[in-house]
């Protein structure tokens, strides 16, 4: 902990000299990191990325510090070559937020400045596109705000008031029926509304026509909406593309549709509240959504809750077993989307109900595991598991993943589907904050358990898995390298598993959190999962936001399909591995 | 070769294919509609039909599945039910998505606070089956259920599972959770034990 500070430091010290006008240390209590003068944001982030190689922008998000009349901007920085965090922060007024925006610098902040407008209104200068991307263009207000209250809920925190010690049920919707609950802009008409940017798009299938400037030949431009409902989008998902013949000149994904403010939920909640909640993220993998949170609040929490030998241990594997499935769902799937009709999935699903079985024993739960808590796991092992666990790890998953492997790798219909095909290069999978499989695949071998250990990766002996084409069979291929290296870390930690406590402290609803913020992450099977928690010292989060890797993911699907035929979208798409819960949150 | 990957492919559908058959025979009658047959499914070197023919074939419940939340209560020996929850509503606070109403009882001459509920409200439509309540409460009075068959034509009045519907016995949780249950019975039996030795030092 003091070495990483002291080398924090040093950089730190390194910029401020710098810039001793623009830049200071954020010194308010829990708090690290640097403030930076809005004027001077994007000639001082050159610097950071070109000199100091802070080439990774993973993560952009607002708080809105309304006592404060503040809006802030917090850049998470990271270096592509691998260590520790720079957390870059813009403060600006509430009444007048407006920020110069990143995406000439960062493409990947596109998507996530996109956000922070919806959800906070904070505007970004020189953004190509700044529209709403996760709510609709009926939406009054900008929701994550303080001061916007939300109409359906009955408080602003919980618990509620009125539950105990005189709680007289009531259905919410009766109370509050739907369609009344809605407030809509000045001037909005819902019956009438069609949108102006989009009024292609929802009309269906359109041609346009164009003149060629060479040719002088008119040529015929189609628009087509894939999805939202369409089975190969994975969930409610769309895809506006432009093509001329097969060739797709634009695309762009719409998102949204499954948004449920999943921040705003988390800031009404207490903290201990969130850790179910974080399973409905991405529902597939639930143990490591648990894992993300717990880790954060961990470390507002301290050295105290640090959990148990034995606790870590169980992490791991849970996590990893989590890694497992949903490799072979993404391979499962993405056959599905190349027309191998279910087949290679129900193999998939095969072993994933073997892993789900253990989980189920373990946590409860199949799907909404919520098995972590603030310094440990919430139970032990039941007896038999680790022998079920063993037996898995040991035999049957190499095997079953070999079997996939010579039933898929060599076919020559996947290969001819997803050779070069969809090429993200590792300049562009960078730039476009691109995380998990999808950046891997693309030559850079950044996983965050080598890159920035936590809990107890450093222990285990594994590779990190790599492919150089950023094509969409390097990331079929990488997929099955990984669940190899997961299945080396598995037997490791199921050999080393030692015995003793669980949960570093007595089981507890109520925590003190601390002042103060903490950016935690950990490599989810999709990528860099990252949770953002501000803390007043309250039992509610102030801010509580969700990187999710594959929303983020999605910024640089357009640059994917540029060019490519229209039957690839879906391959490419399958290839990202995305799931609409985490997507839309 | 072309082609080759691909008839690779097909000989491993092949092989489940007659995997299939062989798992069959070999197995004969036992292999389905049998508690042992479902078993060997969930195995990890399970071959052959894998599915579970609910609801005739059902998976073994673990015993720490969770689905929705019931109340817990002892049986006196004259059949009397004796209700675990003393009303202290930690429960209805810890729980994420709010669904659980508790009203105290109070006495009705002096007003004052009993320590037991009058009534008891659970929105099931609600309840994301965190397991919460059941893990906080100090008092083992709400435990998480087994039956996950609850579809209903009506959920606006069925969904709300209200006092009477979430009273069981103690010996039904006994059957669903006979592990946690028996290692709750030791530790009672050893508070009782620690406070009895105290009185008679006394
Ligand atoms: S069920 Fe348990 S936690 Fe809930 S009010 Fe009753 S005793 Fe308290
Ligand atoms: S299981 Fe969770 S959501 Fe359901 S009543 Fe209990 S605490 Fe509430």
């Amino acid at each position: 902990m003091n070495d990483q500070t002291t080398v924090m430091n040093k950089n730190y010290q390194k910029i401020l000299e710098r810039f001793p006008h623009d830049v200071q240390v954020d010194e308010r209590e829990g708090y690290s990191g640097l403030l930076i003068e809005a004027n001077q944001l994007l000639s001082i982030m050159e610097t950071l990325r070109d000199e100091y190689e802070y080439d990774f922008l993973t993560s952009v998000t607002g708080v809105d510090y309304l006592p404060d009349e503040k809006m802030e901007v917090v850049y998470h920085l990271f270096k592509s070559t691998g260590g520790s965090i720079l957390e870059v922060k813009v403060q600006v007024p509430r009444s007048n937020p407006v920020v110069p925006s990143l995406v000439g610098l960062y493409p990947g902040a596109s998507f996530q400045e996109r956000e922070a407008w919806d959800l906070l209104g904070i505007r970004f200068e020189g953004h190509p596109n700044l529209t709403r991307i996760l709510m609709w263009e009926g939406f009054a207000g900008h929701p994550l705000r303080k001061d916007w209250i939300e109409t359906f809920f009955e408080g602003d925190v919980k618990p509620y008031e009125d539950r105990w010690p005189e709680g007289k049920v009531s259905k919410v919707e009766t109370t509050n029926p739907y369609g009344k609950n809605i407030t809509y802009p000045d001037g909005f008409n819902p019956e009438t509304w069609i949108p102006d940017s989009e009024d292609l798009l929802f009309q269906g299938s359109t041609v346009v026509k164009v003149e060629q400037e060479e040719t002088g030949i008119e040529t015929e431009q189609l628009v087509v909406n894939l999805g939202p409902q369409h089975p190969s989008t994975h969930g409610v998902f769309r895809m506006v593309a432009t093509l001329e013949g097969e060739t797709v000149l634009d695309l762009e994904p719409v998102m949204g549709y499954l948004h449920r403010n999943h921040e705003k939920i988390g800031e009404r909640n207490t903290f201990s509240m969130n850790m179910p909640y974080t399973d409905r993220l991405d529902y597939f993998c639930s143990m490591s959504n648990n894992f993300g949170y717990a880790l954060t609040v961990e470390k507002l929490l301290g050295e105290k809750y640090q959990p148990p030998e034995r606790a870590q241990y169980i992490r791991v594997i849970m996590a990893e077993l989590t890694r497992i499935l949903n490799h072979f769902m993404a391979i499962g799937f993405f056959l599905n989307d190349l027309g191998a009709y279910f087949t290679p999935a129900l193999y998939a699903i095969k072993e994933r109900e073997l892993i789900l079985d253990i989980f189920e024993a373990v946590a409860g739960s199949r799907m909404m595991c919520n098995y972590y808590r603030f310094g440990g796991v919430v139970r032990d092992l039941p007896g038999g598991i680790e022998e079920q666990i063993r037996k898995l790890v040991y035999d049957r998953l190499p095997r079953q993943t070999d079997e996939m492997d010579r039933y898929l790798v060599e076919n020559e219909i996947v290969i001819g589907r997803s050779q070069d095909v969809g090429i993200l290069t590792p300049e562009q999978a960078i730039a476009f904050s691109a995380v998990g499989p999808v950046l891997r695949a693309s030559g850079v071998p950044y996983d965050i358990r080598r890159a920035d250990p936590y809990s107890i990766y450093d222990r285990f002996d594994f590779d990190v898995a790599v492919r150089y084409h950023g094509d969409v069979y390097d990331r079929f291929l990488i997929r099955f390298d990984e669940i190899r290296q997961s299945i080396r870390i598995l037997q490791q930690a199921i050999d080393d598993l030692p015995e003793g406590e669980i949960l570093a402290n007595k089981p507890a609803y109520k925590f003190r959190i601390p002042k103060g913020e903490s950016y935690g992450r950990v490599e989810g099977p999709k990528g860099e999962l990252g949770y953002y928690v501000v803390s007043d010292g309250t039992d509610n989060p102030w801010r509580y936001h969700v990187r999710a890797p594959s929303f983020i993911n999605l910024t640089g699907l357009r640059e994917m399909c540029l060019g490519e035929k229209v039957a690839d979208l879906v391959a490419i798409l399958g290839s990202i591995d995305i799931v609409l819960g985490e997507v839309d949150r | 070769m072309k082609g080759f990957g691909i008839l690779k492919g097909l000989g491993v559908t092949l092989k489940h294919l007659v995997d299939t058959y062989v798992e069959d025979i070999k197995a004969g009658r036992d292999r389905y509609y049998t508690e042992d047959g479902v078993r060997q499914r969930m195995t990890s070197d399970t071959k052959g039909i894998f599915t579970i023919n609910y609801p005739e074939e059902r998976l073994p419940l673990a015993e720490a599945f969770r689905y929705v939340p019931f109340l817990v209560y002892d049986e006196g020996e004259d059949g009397e039910r004796s209700i675990r929850c003393t009303a202290c509503g930690i429960c209805s606070k810890v729980c994420p998505s709010q669904c659980i109403w508790i009203e105290r009882a109070e006495d009705p001459e002096t007003s004052k606070p009993l320590k037991t509920p009058a009534e008891f409200a659970i929105d099931i439509d609600l309840c994301m089956n965190c397991g919460f309540c059941a893990e906080y409460c100090p008092f083992d009075a709400i435990k998480m259920d087994h039956d996950f068959e609850l579809a209903v034509y009506d959920r606006i009045d069925v969904n709300i599972h209200r006092k009477e519907r979430l009273l069981k016995p103690a010996s039904y949780y006994a059957s669903i959770r006979p592990e946690s249950y028996a290692l709750e019975q030791k530790a009672k039996a050893e508070v009782a034990a620690r406070k009895a030795a105290r009185r008679g030092n006394r």
